[in-house]
C-alpha cells in the first residue's frame, strides 16, 4: 500500500524551493510549479474564486434605473461629472467621507480576519491569488500537472514545447486583456464604452488604463507570482503585528507527525518510534508559494491551506487521522506539544482582540448607514466677494455681493427658496432674476444639479451694529421638507455704522 | 587588481573594496534594470530624430514630427475660438436685453466680459471695478451718463470726452475760479450750499448766501436740488457718492478748477461681440438699470 502512496506524489524535484536549507538572498528565483490539490479548501477556493471574479466582471453591466436625468449602471464611478453612483446610493464629492469610512471598514475588517483566521485575504481573495489560481488552471490544461510541467520546462526547445508555451501566453495575455478592459467599464457607461472601445472611439486613457492593467495582469500573474507577496506586498510584513497566538495559521502539527520516515514498514519492523508523516512531500508539491510547512509558520506561507487538503488525501490513504497540516492556534499547538490535548475549535474566534474589531467595524458600519438615511440632499455655500468687499449706494446704503452655490442633490427638479435673516431691512436682488428687491428668492435647480447665483444684499447702516455683521441664508426646498442654512458677514465700512 | 577575489559565503566575486572588513560584492546589474537602461538609449536617440532636439546656432533642429510648443498653443487657441464662435454669433446676433434674459448666454457674456475687462479695463476701473481716485466705481447704482445695457454700451463704445471718436459724449464744468467767474468767497458759499444739499455738514450762513449763486451757475447742469443730469454726465450732489471728494476742500477745489475724466471708446479696438459682454458684465455688478 505505501508504494502505491508514494507512486501518487511527483518524486521528481520534490524539495521546495523557499524552504529553509535552500532559501538564499543570493539565488536566482526558482520556477514553482504547483501540483493541483483536491479537497475541502481546495473547493472553497474555486467557489472564492467564481464568486469573486463573477463580481469583477459582471458588475459594471449591472442596470439600474434612475430616471432620464441620470445614468443607469448599478455602480459607476463618473469622474467626469463628479459622482459616485452605487444602486441606491449617490455620492457626491463633498460626501467622500463614505469612501473614508469604507476604508476604515475595509482596514478594521482585515485586522479583525486575520487576528482571527489568518492571512485569509492572501490565501482566498486577494486579487494575486486569484488571478494566479486563474493562470495556473490555464497552464495545467496545456501542459499538464505539475511533473509534466517540470519535464516539460527541462526539455529543449521543440516544436510541441513552442506551440504549448505560445497557447499559453496567448490565452494569458488575453485574460489580462479582459481584467484590464472590465476595469474602465466601472468608469463610464459599459455597453457605449465597449462599442467605443473596439471602433477605436474611446479616450486614450481608456486605451492606456487597459495597457497597463494587461501588462500588470500578465507580469504578475504570469511570472512574478509569488514573488509578489514576499517582496513587493507590504502586507505580510504588517502581519507580524496582527496575528497572536489565538490567530488561526496553517500548521503543520510536528507533535505528531515526527520524526517523519518515507520508510515506515523497514523502521517499524526495526522498532523505531515514528510520528506520522510519511514525509511524501506531497504538502510541498502543491504550495503556490514553494515552501515547506514543516519548516513552520514562515513569512510566504499565504495559507491558502491547499497543503492541508493535500496531506488530508494523503492520511487518508495510509489510514491515519487527518489533519497532520491543519489550521491550528499556536495556544493549542502549544498545548499539544506539551502533550495536553487541545483541539483547536471555534473558541477561539472570541475573545476581547476580536470583540473589540467586530465593535468598531459595526459602528463605523452603523454610523455610515445612519448617516447615509439621514443625510441631506440639499447644500448651500456661500462666497462673499472680496473685491469689492461692500459697494455703498447713492442713498447711503450699502450692498455686499455674495456667490450663493445651491446643491441640489436629488434627481428630480427642485425649487428652492433663498431666505436671509438676521439683519433689519436687508433685501437682495441677483443677477438674472428681475424680482423687485426682497428678503426671500425663488431659485429653481434642475436634477443632481448645482447652481451658482451672484446675490446683491442692500442694508441701510442704521441697522447695522458692526462693521463685519452677522447673517443667515437659509434654503428652503419649497414644497418639500429640507432645510440648511448658511452663516454669513455683511461688511460695511465702519464710518457708516448706525447713521 | 591581479587576480579576482571569491567571497566564501556567496561565491560571488567581490569588488576589492573593502571598509571594516565588509566587503563588496560585484553582482551584476539586473537584466531587465539593463535591459530597462537600452531601451531608454534607443527610446532617447528616436525621439531626437523625431522631435526638437538638438540646438544649432541660431535655432535647433525641429525633427521629423515638426512638432513645436507654439505651434501646439496656436492650435488649442484655434481650438478654444472655434468651439467659442457659435455663442459669439448668438451674442453679436441677439439684443443687449435679450442675452441678459437668456441664462446661458448671460453665463457666458459675464464670463467672457470678466475676461476682457480684466485685460482692458482694470488699469483705471479697478480689478473688482470699484474706481478709485477719479474712477468711477460700476458697482454702484449712480451712473455719470447713465446705468440701462443701451447707456453703457454707448460710453463702450464711444468713449467720454475721446477725442478720436466724433460720437463721443462730452461736457465741461466752467473753472469758476480759475477763469474768474465766482470769488473766493462765492466759492465757500456755493460749497456750503452743496453740502447743505447732500446733508451734510455746512455752514448755515454760508449756504443761504450760496443758495443764490447755485441757482444762477450750477442749477442748469446740476439740477435745481443737486439731482444732476445725465444727458450731460452731471453728477448727482445730493447723494452719498462723491466722485471727487464730499469735504468743503474738496467741493471748493472742484468748483474752482474742476478736473474731467476721460475715457477712451472702444468701437475701433474691441470686436462688437466683446462690447456687447463687457457691457453685460457691467451691467451684472450689481447697479445696472
Amino acid at each position: 500500500m505505501m508504494s502505491t502512496v508514494f507512486d501518487s506524489v511527483d518524486r521528481v524535484d520534490v524539495e521546495a524551493v523557499n524552504s529553509k536549507e535552500r532559501r538564499s538572498l543570493y539565488k536566482a528565483r526558482e520556477k514553482i510549479f504547483p501540483k493541483r490539490a483536491t479537497g475541502y479548501f481546495r473547493t472553497l477556493k474555486w467557489w472564492v474564486m467564481l464568486i469573486t471574479l463573477g463580481i469583477y466582471y459582471i458588475t459594471p453591466w449591472i442596470r439600474w434605473d434612475r430616471g432620464p436625468d441620470a445614468p443607469d449602471q448599478a455602480v459607476l464611478v463618473d469622474l467626469a461629472n463628479r459622482r459616485f453612483y452605487f444602486f441606491f446610493i449617490e455620492i457626491w464629492p463633498q460626501e467622500f467621507y463614505y469612501i473614508a469610512g469604507l476604508l476604515i471598514m475595509a482596514g478594521v475588517g482585515l485586522f479583525l480576519v486575520t487576528s482571527t483566521v489568518g492571512r485569509a485575504w492572501c490565501g482566498y481573495t486577494c486579487p494575486q491569488t486569484v488571478w494566479v489560481d486563474l493562470y495556473l488552471v490555464v497552464e495545467r490544461w496545456l501542459e499538464g500537472d505539475r511533473n509534466a510541467r517540470i519535464k516539460l520546462d527541462k526539455a529543449p526547445w521543440s516544436f510541441d514545447k513552442v506551440r504549448k508555451y505560445t497557447t499559453k501566453h496567448a490565452i494569458w495575455l488575453l485574460i489580462a486583456i479582459a481584467t484590464g478592459g472590465a476595469w474602465i467599464f466601472y468608469f463610464a457607461d459599459a455597453p457605449t464604452l465597449l462599442w467605443n472601445f473596439i471602433y477605436f472611439e474611446a479616450p486614450f486613457v481608456a486605451y492606456s488604463t487597459v495597457a497597463i492593467l494587461t501588462a500588470t495582469t500578465y507580469i504578475f500573474a504570469g511570472f512574478m507570482r509569488e514573488q509578489v507577496c514576499t517582496y513587493m506586498c507590504p502586507w505580510p510584513r504588517i502581519q507580524g503585528a496582527m496575528l497572536d497566538e489565538d490567530s488561526l495559521v496553517v500548521t503543520y502539527n510536528d507533535w505528531r507527525g515526527e520524526p517523519r520516515s518515507r520508510h515506515r514498514k523497514k523502521a517499524e519492523a526495526a522498532g523505531e518510534k515514528l510520528g506520522d508523516c510519511v514525509d511524501c512531500n506531497a504538502c510541498v508539491a502543491v504550495c503556490p508559494m514553494g515552501i515547506d510547512i514543516r519548516d513552520g509558520q514562515q513569512l510566504e506561507c499565504i495559507t491558502c491551506a491547499l497543503c492541508i487538503d493535500a496531506c488530508d488525501g494523503v492520511m487518508e490513504k495510509v489510514g491515519l487521522p487527518q489533519g497532520l497540516i491543519s489550521y491550528a492556534t499556536l495556544r493549542d499547538y502549544n498545548a499539544n506539544v506539551q502533550g495536553i490535548v487541545s483541539p483547536t475549535t471555534w473558541r477561539s474566534f472570541i475573545r476581547p482582540r476580536t470583540v473589540i474589531y467586530t465593535v468598531m467595524w459595526s459602528l463605523v458600519g452603523l454610523g455610515m448607514l445612519f448617516l447615509l438615511f439621514t443625510r441631506d440632499r440639499l447644500d448651500v455655500s456661500v462666497l462673499h466677494d472680496r473685491n469689492p468687499v461692500f459697494v455703498q449706494l447713492s442713498d447711503g446704503s450699502i450692498r455686499n455681493g455674495y456667490t450663493v452655490k445651491i446643491l441640489n442633490m436629488r434627481i428630480e427638479h427642485r425649487t428652492f427658496r433663498l431666505k436671509l435673516s438676521g439683519i433689519e431691512g436687508a433685501t437682495m436682488t441677483a443677477t438674472g432674476f428681475d424680482t423687485a428687491p426682497s428678503d426671500a428668492l425663488d431659485i429653481a435647480i434642475g436634477p443632481d444639479k448645482v447652481r451658482a447665483v451672484k446675490v446683491f444684499v442692500k442694508a441701510s447702516p442704521s441697522n447695522l451694529t458692526s462693521p463685519s455683521e452677522t447673517f443667515i441664508f437659509t434654503v428652503t426646498d419649497v414644497g418639500g421638507d429640507e432645510t440648511v442654512s448658511y452663516e454669513a458677514k455683511f461688511e460695511s465700512p465702519k464710518k457708516s455704522i448706525g447713521q | 587588481m591581479a587576480e579576482k577575489e571569491i567571497d566564501q559565503i556567496s561565491g560571488i566575486e567581490t569588488t576589492g573594496h573593502e571598509w571594516d572588513g565588509i566587503k563588496e560584492l560585484n553582482n551584476p546589474l539586473p537584466r531587465w534594470w539593463l535591459w530597462t537602461f537600452y531601451a531608454t538609449v534607443i527610446w532617447a536617440v528616436g525621439y531626437c530624430i523625431a522631435y526638437p532636439a538638438i540646438p544649432l546656432i541660431t535655432s535647433a533642429t525641429s525633427g521629423f514630427l515638426g512638432y513645436s510648443s507654439r505651434a501646439e498653443v496656436a492650435k488649442e487657441i484655434t481650438e478654444a475660438k472655434a468651439a467659442q464662435a457659435g455663442m459669439l454669433e448668438k451674442i453679436s446676433a441677439s439684443s443687449l436685453e435679450d442675452i441678459r434674459k437668456d441664462p446661458e448666454l448671460l453665463a457666458f457674456a459675464v464670463r467672457g466680459g470678466l475676461s476682457a475687462y480684466k485685460v482692458n479695463c482694470v488699469q483705471c476701473h479697478g480689478s473688482g471695478a470699484a474706481g478709485g481716485g477719479g474712477y468711477p466705481n460700476l458697482n454702484d447704482d449712480d451712473w455719470l451718463w447713465g446705468g440701462s445695457l443701451e447707456d453703457i454700451h454707448t460710453t463702450l463704445k464711444h468713449g467720454i470726452r475721446f477725442q478720436w471718436d466724433e460720437d463721443t459724449r462730452t461736457s465741461e464744468m466752467p473753472a469758476f475760479g480759475r477763469d474768474e467767474l465766482l470769488d473766493t468767497a462765492q466759492i465757500n458759499d456755493v460749497s456750503d450750499y452743496v453740502l447743505k444739499l447732500a446733508n451734510l455738514e455746512h455752514d448755515q450762513a454760508g449756504a443761504e448766501r450760496g443758495a443764490q449763486i447755485y441757482q444762477e451757475n450750477c442749477a442748469v447742469c446740476h439740477g435745481e436740488k443737486g439731482e444732476g443730469d445725465r444727458e450731460q454726465g452731471a453728477p448727482n450732489l445730493n447723494d452719498a457718492i462723491w466722485f471727487y471728494g464730499n469735504t468743503k476742500p474738496e467741493i471748493a477745489r472742484q468748483i474752482h478748477t474742476p478736473r474731467h475724466g476721460v475715457m477712451p471708446g472702444w468701437q475701433n479696438r474691441l470686436d462688437e461681440a466683446t462690447i456687447k459682454q463687457l457691457t453685460v458684465y457691467v451691467h451684472s455688478l450689481g447697479g445696472g438699470e
